[in-house]
């Protein structure tokens, strides 16, 4: 029965040519504007860490004092951690791992003579950043605690950053050039790029950077190395170890849901330890333990732009789909003779109802297709922008398969009303009237 | 023109009808606000700045040992200013829409707290005729206050002078002259000794309307902060000034990072996100106006050829063409008034929750009367071409059975 409908689908569409191509039209322009936007707002959201984000969190304490007033322009000045804070965090081990960072760039030298040097983005970390962020290790390792006690002028490149400096990817046991120090490489990691840089400053340009290099965060402050990012302070002090400057990240892996709980549990009485102390003016609600991805949608990593780009192409979908709707019913209503001879010779009303909703279906299959090549030209058009997400912008899989039941979903939902409307009509009438 | 027909044959197809309104109305809503995005991104796109932004050329000078800056710089100017075409060369801390932001809230007085970020721009030694800054009233800096006045290590200028915006010193002194006024920041106090042209601040699309133009100039003496040369020239000059000047930068400076850029390109690059979206903003426009026009003139030809006989009889019984014509013109004015209307709200929905959302601001009413006129000439527009051929039904139609 379904390739018949098919059949009477194909015919009543050859009929209105004209009609036809522009309901395909309208729904494929509709598809390839939400589809395009769709995809960008999917691959700017994902997971960056599919296997290790349920381990990972981001601890918040709120240091402020009670009269901050944050600036609407400038950015939170309790994203960040305060030195004295992020280091009792990391040092009370009470996290499977946890590592404070910060990221920083530095002018790197190629080995030899008469090169020009450049800037490398890096950070300054603890040693459990490694484990808990999951790099794989070309050769060497990741530095030790104690050399992360004791400021060893140590570093790991990444892969890329190796070759450039040293022309090879093996270069442990040499010695880098940053600024004007001189640190040992112990480790080479490969390149590491999660989209978007998750643990990174809000202020960083997540889907474009990556890290290149490594060091103890000791180390940087010890060679009195500049962060890039997010430092706020409110008691005039711009001193790395003041405790009224936020600047570090804190992450920590926690495995099980009572380790989240116990942990959770510490946080609070951390900071209402602090406030007993007199440091903290906050109450020891402000506490928080964000889980990988809500921290994510906390901190907005995708730009408003985006959003709003979103919005406005599912208005222009909404738009096309009401004209769509128009038209069916039109086209339906006006085949009342044909429909009511059908019903007269014993057509039930489901069959004219499925039969009109495979004509739908057809249109919105024709629309599908054309709305995935409007698609791929959209996204061809995003790769080109500026913007540092840019090259992110392609369909997987489970988009491609998304888009045909979107505009499969949209059509049939379009001629639902128009078909229902044409089934009801009275056969008796109509065929006294012809 | 009778409309009562118009209303009970509507009301006979209302459902068609309804689509039509609503239709009309969710083109209008969108219209009026990508239409006001659109405005408010070419204003930002086209934002004027007091600087002499089609001469300048910036280059940025990166990894120098701190020791050597002050020794060097003199060497490095003097050297720029030598390339032939140049008509002025400075070192400055950042040049506006640049990288290296460095903001500060300043007020009028000592106790108040500013919600805004004032771009603060340090100027080496002819650093205001380089930029080509527009002095409205007092004077630019003197010899020795460039000389006096360095960075102190609390990130705070030890001058005691500055130069302000128009904007600024209008929002901070309403109706006085803003000379010799105090202004005060983060446990410092300057005294205002000129007052220029409105200058773009370091990063204004992140800064909110006030912060926009809220920048403030600082005399400095050479030192690693001021890491960026500006160097003006004539227009037609400029790409080659700067290849010069990179040549003898980068002879003078082997060890150093150098980035030099033409500064229209600079500001090019700035807004290269919002100009992207002022297109895409335009084309989504066009295609759904087109879409809509569509589908008005799809509805109508079918309502035509529905009524065919009807349109007949009416003609038979001495209906002329022009009649015909103003009937389906008048109903979809109707239907279009409706839309509009309804578009209008929706319009006005959309923009307050946008504003509550996102950085949007309340949008005109013209915006959305602009919108309603369009929708209606669309409409009409749109309508034409089928209601002419229902006024060339012949009479004859109704003497026929189908």
């Amino acid at each position: 029965m379904f390739g018949y409908y098919l059949d009477l689908a194909w015919r009543s569409l050859r009929r209105t040519p004209v009609m036809t191509a522009l309901m395909v039209l309208a729904i494929g322009l509709g598809i390839g504007a939400s589809m395009t936007m769709l995809t960008v707002l999917h691959v700017m959201s994902d997971d960056p860490l599919p296997d290790r984000s349920a381990h990972l969190f981001v601890p918040h304490l709120d240091p402020r004092p009670a009269n901050f007033t944050q600036n609407l322009y400038a950015p939170d000045a309790s994203a960040n951690f305060t030195y004295p804070d992020a280091m009792a965090l990391v040092s009370s081990r009470q996290a499977v791992r946890q590592a404070a960072m910060a990221g920083g760039t530095l002018l790197a030298r190629r080995s030899g003579t008469g090169h020009t040097p450049f800037y490398a983005d890096g950070r300054f970390t603890t040693p459990d950043f490694f484990a808990m962020f999951d790099l794989s290790f070309l050769s060497g390792s990741a530095w030790s605690q104690a050399d992360e006690d004791a400021r060893a002028r140590v570093v790991v490149l990444s892969e890329s950053l190796s070759r450039e400096v040293f022309g090879t990817a093996d270069s442990v046991g040499r010695i880098a050039h940053l600024n004007d120090a001189d640190l040992r490489v112990v480790g080479v990691t490969r390149d590491w790029q999660p989209n978007p840089m998750f643990y990174a400053d809000a202020d960083a340009k997540e889907f474009s950077d990556a890290d290149r290099f490594f060091l103890p965060l000791s180390t940087s402050l010890d060679l009195k190395f500049n962060t890039n990012g997010n430092q706020s302070s409110w008691a005039g002090s711009i001193e790395h170890n003041s405790p009224t400057l936020t600047w570090l990240q804190v992450w920590v892996q926690l495995d099980t849901a009572s380790e989240v709980t116990a942990y959770r549990r510490y946080l609070a009485d951390y900071a209402g330890q602090q406030k007993k102390l007199g440091r903290y003016e906050r109450s020891a609600d402000s506490a928080h333990l964000y889980s990988l991805m809500e921290w994510l949608a906390i901190e907005r990593k995708v730009p408003s732009d985006i959003h709003l780009q979103v919005w406005l192409a599912l208005a222009f979908l909404a738009v096309c789909i009401t004209n769509i709707v128009a038209l069916l019913l039109a086209k339906f209503l006006r085949r009342g003779g044909e429909i009511s001879v059908r019903r007269a010779m014993g057509a039930r009303r489901r069959d004219i109802f499925i039969q009109l909703a495979t004509e739908s279906a057809v249109i919105g299959f024709a629309g599908g297709v054309l709305g995935l090549i409007l698609a791929q030209l959209g996204l061809w058009s995003v790769r080109h922008r500026p913007d540092d997400y840019a090259h992110l912008a392609s369909m997987d899989g489970p988009m491609l398969a998304f888009t045909f039941a979107l505009a499969l979903g949209a059509s049939l939902l379009a001629g639902l009303l128009p078909a229902w409307r044409a089934c009801r009509i009275t056969p008796a009438l109509q065929l006294k009237t012809q | 023109m009778e409309i009562r027909p118009i209303l009970s044959s509507l009301h006979k197809h209302r459902v068609p009808a309804l689509l039509i309104v609503l239709e009309i109305a969710l083109a209008c809503a969108v219209l009026c606000n990508a239409v006001f995005m659109i405005g408010q991104c070419i204003a930002g796109v086209r934002a004027p700045s007091a600087i002499d932004e089609q001469g300048l050329s910036v280059i940025s000078l990166g990894g120098i040992d701190e020791a050597h800056v002050e020794s060097g710089m003199a060497r490095n100017l003097a050297a720029l200013r030598a390339i032939a075409g140049v008509q002025a060369a400075a070192a400055i801390s950042d040049v506006p829409l640049g990288p290296d932001i460095w903001y500060d809230g300043l007020t009028a007085r000592p106790d108040e707290e500013s919600q805004i970020n004032s771009s603060e721009y340090f100027l080496g030694s002819g650093g205001e005729q380089a930029l080509g800054l527009k002095l409205l009233k007092g004077r630019f800096f003197s010899a020795e206050e460039f000389a006096d006045s360095t960075l102190l290590p609390s990130h705070v200028s030890s001058s005691h002078v500055v130069l302000i915006n128009e904007s600024d010193a209008r929002r901070m002194w309403p109706g006085e002259s803003a000379l010799g006024k105090q202004i005060y920041g983060d446990n410092a106090a300057w005294t205002v000794v000129g007052v220029v042209a409105d200058v773009l601040g370091q990063d204004p699309n992140g800064n909110g309307p006030a912060g926009m133009y809220s920048s403030i100039f600082f005399p400095q003496r050479p030192s690693a902060s001021l890491n960026h040369y500006v160097v003006r020239s004539a227009p037609q000059d400029r790409d080659r000034v700067l290849r010069d000047a990179l040549q003898v930068l980068g002879k003078l400076e082997p060890g150093a990072v150098l980035e030099g850029k033409i500064y229209a390109d600079m500001r090019a690059d700035y807004f290269a996100d919002t100009r992207d979206m002022a297109w895409m903003l335009m084309m989504v426009c066009v295609v759904m106006l087109a879409v809509t026009a569509l589908g008005i003139v799809g509805l109508t030809s079918f309502w035509v050829g529905q009524r065919r006989r009807q349109i007949g009889i009416r003609r038979a019984v001495g209906a002329s063409c022009a009649n015909i014509l103003h009937y389906f013109q008048t109903e979809n004015f109707l239907l279009s008034t409706a839309g509009v209307v309804l578009g209008v709200v929706f319009g006005f929905a959309v923009n307050v929750y946008l504003m509550e959302n996102y950085e949007v601001s309340r949008m005109p009413w013209y915006y959305l009367g602009c919108g309603a006129l369009a929708l209606w000439l669309l409409g009409q527009g749109a309508v034409l071409g089928p209601a002419l051929r229902a006024a060339q039904v012949p009479p004859v139609v109704a003497t026929r059975s189908v």
